[in-house]
C-alpha cells in the first residue's frame, strides 16, 4: 500500500508525545514542589529554633541575659546533618556566637517576626532565621537580634532524592502510557480494520451492500461504500442485460442466415460455390454459438448474485444432463455411461444444469466417434461431493489447464470443432458461486481428460 | 592541677565577642602532656594530636605501624581544650583524636575538618558518624570508681538516688574521700557533667551532697582512678570506664571496684576528625580506617579502649551514646557555660 504513515502510529506517537510532555512536566513539578517543601521545612526549624532562643532573653541587673536552649539546636540536628551557626546580638554588639555571620536585614523592625534569609557562611550556602525582640535593660528598651543559620546540603539532599523518585515514576507513567497509547490507537482502528476485512473478504461478484454496526465516524465512509458498489452492481447488471438483448438481437437472424443458405447450399452445384457457402454456415453456426454461450454467461452473473439454495440431487442432475444430451451423443455413436450415488447439494438448479452440459458437452465434443463417456457422482468424504466426467478422447493437452477456463480461451485441438471457449468459464463461475471448485485432469488410465465439479457439503 | 585556659569569667566572653578569629592570632604555647616519636623507613609523617594517654593508645599506634612501616608516626598527647584550641589555631597536625565530643563536633560544624570518606567509614552506624566528618571509634561509659578498703560494710549503690543516700547518711566516712572532675577545666568532664544535668534531676541532688563532702577535683580520670587504688579516695564519680577497666586489669589487689548507674549511664563517643590543615591526609585516614576496623570489631578483647556499641555491654536499660549534633554546642556557648558553671560551683564548692 503506498500514501502517508499508518494512522495507528501516528496515532501512537502523538499520545506518547503528549504523554512525555505530561510526564516531563509532572517530574519538573513534584521536583520543584519537592524543593519548596523541604525549604520551607528548614524555614520553618530554623524559626522555631530562632524564637526559642529569643524566649529565653531576660534582663538581670541590668544585663542582657540568655541561654541557648538545648532544643533549640537538637531539632535543628534531627532534620538533617547540617551546620548549625548563630549569632545573638544587640544591635552590633555580640553577645554571643559567631561574630562574623551575616544577618537578614529586619525592616520595619517588627518584634517577633522571623525573616529568612539565603547567604555563604564558611564556604557553604546558609539559610538564616532572624527574630528581633526587645528587652528592658537598665531602664532602656533594647533591641535583640536572633540569628540561627543552617547548611543546606540536607534540603538538598531530601529534594534530589524525591525528584530522584519522581523521575522513576514518571518513566513509568510514560511506559504505562505508551503502552495504553498503542492499544488505544489499535482498538479506535480496529472497526476501520474489520470493514477492510469484511470488504475483503468477499467474493469477486459480491456487490450486497455491507450492513455491519460501525462508529459514528465510519458511517459517511461505509455509505459511500455501498453507494460505489450499489453502483457498480447496476452498471454490471446493465452491461449483461445489454449482452443478453445483443445475443438475442443477433441469433435470431443468424438462423435466418443459416436456414437461407442451406437452402442455397442445396440448389447450388458449382463445389467452390459450395464450399463458400459451407464455410459461410460454419462461421454462422460459430457466431450463434458464441451468442448462446455469452447469454448463458451473462445469465450465470446474473443469477449468482442472488443464490437460489434449492436441494438438488447430483444423480438426478446428472441423468438429466445426460439425457439431453443423448441426441448429439448418438450422432456420434458415444456412449454415455453414468455411475451415481445420491448426492445432495444446495444450490440454483438452472445454473448447475448449464455447467455440467458445458463440460459434458466438450466431453462428446472432442472424442472420436464410438467411445464412451463416463458420468459419475462420487462422495468420497462427508465434506465432498464430486461430478466427474471422463472421456476418452485426446485429453486437455500439454498446455498449461488453468487457462482453458479463461474467457474466450480455445485449446489446440479444436480445428474444425465449432466453439466459443466459454463453456468452462461457465462451468467454474457457476461451481465457485457455489463455494466449490473446477479440476481438470486426465483420465483415469492416462488418456482422455477428466473434468470434475467438486462440492464442498457444509 | 593544670589550667587548660578556659576559664570562662568575663575576659573570656569578651574574647568571644571579638570574633573567632582570635582564636588563630593568640596562638598560645601548647601545653603538652606526653609526646612519642615512632620512627619509620620513609620521610613521610603523620603527626597525631590525641587526648588519650600512651599507656592506652599504644598499641593501636604499634599495630597501625606496624602495617604502615615506611610511615613516622608523630603522637602528642595533650588535654581536651588544648587539642581544640590546637586544631582552631591551625596548627600542623593530620589527625585529631579527642575524647570530648562536643568540642571535636565544633569543630566540625566550624570547617576546621574536612570530610574522608572510606569503606570504612561507610560501614559505620549512622550515631557513631557525622556528615563524612566525625567518626566515632570506640563507646565509653562514665562509670563510678569505689574503693572496696573504705567501702567496707557499706551498700553498694546502683544508682544516683542510692548513691546520694549513701554519703548523705555517712557524711564522716566520705569527707574529703569523694574525687570527681573539676568541670572548669576538664572538657570530658564539662561534657559528662552537661549531659548527665539534662538527661537526670538527681545530678544536682547529688553535686549539692557531694559538695558538703568537701570534694576533690581532677584534671584527669587517671589521676581519680590512682588515687581511689591507693585509698586517698573513698568514691570517684564520672570516671572514664575505659581507663578503670584498664587500671584494674594491671593491677587489681582488689582494692577498687567499679560501678554503673543503673538509672543512667552517659556513654561518651571517641571521635577522630582530619583537620582542615591535614598534609598527609591519606595516612590520616588510613588510620581512621584502622581505628573503625578495630572499633568495630566482633573478635574478643585484646584492645585496651571498647569497641563501638550502640549500647555498652551489661547495660538493662540500654543507653544509647551521647547524640551526635548540633545540640552539643549548646552548652559550649559562653553564656551558657557561664550560667552552668555558676551552678557548679555553687553546687560543689559549698565552703
Ligand atoms: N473433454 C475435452 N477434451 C479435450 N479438450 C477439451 C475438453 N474440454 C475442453 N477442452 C479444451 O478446452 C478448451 C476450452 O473449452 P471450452 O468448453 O471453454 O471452449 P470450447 O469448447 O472451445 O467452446 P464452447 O464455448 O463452445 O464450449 C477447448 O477449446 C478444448 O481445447
Ligand atoms: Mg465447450
Amino acid at each position: 500500500m503506498t500514501g502517508s504513515a499508518s494512522i495507528e502510529r501516528r496515532l501512537t506517537v502523538l499520545l506518547a508525545g503528549v504523554a512525555a510532555l505530561l510526564s516531563i512536566l509532572s517530574w519538573g513539578m513534584v521536583t520543584g514542589l519537592a524543593r519548596q517543601a523541604a525549604e520551607r521545612t528548614q524555614d520553618n526549624v530554623l524559626a522555631a529554633s530562632a524564637t526559642a532562643i529569643a524566649e529565653t532573653l531576660r534582663s538581670e541587673q541590668g544585663e542582657v541575659r540568655l541561654e541557648l536552649p538545648y532544643s533549640a539546636f537538637s531539632m535543628l540536628g534531627a532534620i538533617s546533618e547540617d551546620r548549625v551557626f548563630y549569632r545573638v546580638a544587640t544591635g552590633e554588639a555580640l553577645l554571643t556566637g559567631y561574630a562574623d555571620l551575616p544577618v537578614p536585614a529586619i525592616s520595619p523592625p517588627a518584634q517577633g517576626r522571623v525573616v529568612f534569609d539565603t547567604g555563604d557562611y564558611r564556604g557553604a550556602q546558609v539559610r538564616m532565621a532572624s527574630v528581633m525582640r526587645q528587652v528592658l535593660a537598665g531602664g532602656a528598651p533594647v533591641s535583640v537580634t536572633v540569628t540561627v543559620a543552617q547548611t543546606r546540603n540536607g534540603i538538598r539532599a531530601i529534594a534530589g532524592e524525591l525528584s530522584q523518585l519522581a523521575a522513576m515514576l514518571s518513566v513509568a507513567f510514560f511506559v504505562v502510557a505508551v503502552t495504553l497509547s498503542a492499544v488505544a490507537a489499535r482498538t479506535s482502528l480496529r472497526p476501520l480494520n474489520e470493514i477492510a476485512q469484511a470488504v475483503s473478504r468477499r467474493g469477486p461478484n459480491d456487490l450486497r451492500p455491507l450492513r455491519r454496526a460501525a462508529p459514528a465516524e465510519l458511517a459517511p465512509l461505509m455509505t459511500a461504500l455501498n453507494r460505489l458498489m450499489e453502483r457498480l452492481g447496476q452498471s454490471l447488471r446493465r452491461s449483461e442485460d445489454f449482452i443478453v438483448e445483443a445475443a438475442h438481437r443477433v441469433r435470431t437472424p443468424l438462423a435466418t442466415v443459416r436456414a437461407q443458405a442451406e437452402i442455397a447450399l442445396r440448389s447450388v452445384e458449382d463445389e467452390t460455390e459450395k464450399q463458400r457457402l459451407r464455410r459461410m454456415i460454419r462461421a454462422v453456426d460459430e457466431s450463434s454459438r458464441s451468442a448462446g454461450q455469452l447469454l448463458d454467461h451473462a445469465t450465470v452473473a446474473y443469477r449468482a448474485e442472488d443464490l437460489a439454495r434449492d436441494l438438488i440431487d447430483l444423480a438426478d442432475l446428472a441423468a438429466q444432463t445426460a439425457d439431453a444430451l443423448a441426441p448429439t451423443a448418438a450422432m456420434k455413436d458415444i456412449e454415455i455411461r453414468l455411475e451415481t450415488v445420491p448426492a445432495t447439494v444446495r444450490g440454483d438448479a438452472v445454473l448447475l444444469e448449464n455447467a455440467l452440459r458445458n463440460v459434458l458437452d466438450n466431453a462428446i465434443k472432442y472424442s472420436a466417434e464410438d467411445t464412451t463417456v463416463t458420468l459419475r457422482v462420487r462422495r468420497p468424504t462427508d465434506t465432498e461431493a464430486r461430478i466427474e466426467v471422463i472421456d476418452q478422447g485426446p485429453g486437455l493437452g500439454t498446455g498449461p489447464v488453468e487457462q482453458l477456463t479463461e474467457r474466450f480461451r480455445r485449446g489446440q485441438n479444436t480445428q474444425g470443432i465449432v466453439g466459443s471457449g466459454l463453456g468452462l468459464t461457465i462451468a467454474e463461475d457457476v461451481i465457485r458461486a457455489h463455494g466449490g471448485r473446477l479440476e481438470l485432469g486426465q483420465g483415469p488410465d492416462g488418456r482422455g481428460a477428466c473434468v470434475t465439479l467438486v462440492f464442498l457439503l457444509a | 592541677m593544670r589550667h587548660t585556659g578556659f576559664s570562662f569569667g568575663l575576659n573570656a566572653v569578651v574574647i568571644w565577642l571579638c570574633g573567632l578569629c582570635l582564636w588563630a592570632t593568640a596562638a598560645v604555647a601548647l601545653e603538652i602532656e606526653d609526646h612519642r616519636h615512632y620512627p619509620g623507613t620513609g620521610d613521610r609523617v603523620l603527626r597525631i594530636v590525641s587526648t588519650a594517654d600512651l599507656e592506652v593508645f599504644e598499641p593501636y599506634l604499634l599495630y597501625f605501624h606496624a602495617a604502615h612501616p615506611a610511615l613516622s608516626i608523630d603522637y602528642t598527647v595533650v588535654s581536651s581544650a588544648e587539642l581544640h584550641r590546637a586544631i582552631r589555631d591551625g596548627r600542623a597536625f593530620d589527625l585529631a583524636l579527642s575524647s570530648a565530643m562536643d568540642l571535636q563536633f565544633q569543630l566540625a560544624n566550624d570547617g576546621f575538618a574536612q570530610s574522608y570518606r572510606s569503606s570504612a567509614t561507610e560501614a559505620l552506624p549512622d550515631w557513631a558518624r557525622w556528615r563524612d566528618l566525625i567518626f566515632a571509634f570506640t563507646t565509653e561509659p562514665a562509670v563510678v570508681v569505689i574503693s572496696t578498703e573504705r567501702f567496707e560494710g557499706l551498700p553498694l549503690p546502683a544508682t544516683r538516688q542510692e548513691l546520694i543516700t549513701v554519703l548523705r547518711d555517712n557524711p564522716d566516712w566520705f569527707q574529703g574521700a569523694v574525687g570527681t572532675y573539676d568541670v572548669r577545666n576538664s572538657g570530658l568532664g564539662y561534657l559528662f557533667a552537661t549531659q548527665e544535668a539534662r538527661s537526670t534531676d538527681a545530678y544536682w541532688r547529688l553535686s549539692e551532697v557531694m559538695g558538703r563532702l568537701d570534694p576533690q577535683l581532677y584534671c584527669c580520670s587517671r589521676q581519680m582512678i590512682d588515687d581511689v587504688a591507693e585509698g586517698r579516695l573513698a568514691l570517684a564519680y564520672n570516671v572514664l570506664g575505659s581507663y578503670a577497666a584498664e587500671r584494674l586489669a594491671q593491677d587489681s589487689g582488689g582494692r577498687m571496684r567499679i560501678l554503673r548507674m543503673q538509672d543512667f549511664t552517659n556513654v561518651m563517643l571517641r571521635t577522630a576528625i582530619i583537620p582542615a590543615g591535614a598534609v598527609e591526609v591519606e595516612a590520616a585516614g588510613q588510620m581512621i580506617d584502622a581505628l573503625l576496623l578495630v572499633g568495630l570489631r566482633q573478635e574478643p578483647d585484646i584492645w585496651p579502649l571498647p569497641p563501638l556499641r550502640a549500647t555498652a555491654e551489661g547495660e538493662s536499660a540500654g543507653f544509647g551514646p551521647i547524640r551526635m549534633g548540633p545540640a552539643l554546642m549548646v552548652y559550649l556557648d559562653p553564656l551558657n557555660r557561664r550560667a552552668f558553671l555558676e551552678e557548679w560551683e555553687n553546687a560543689l564548692e559549698q565552703r
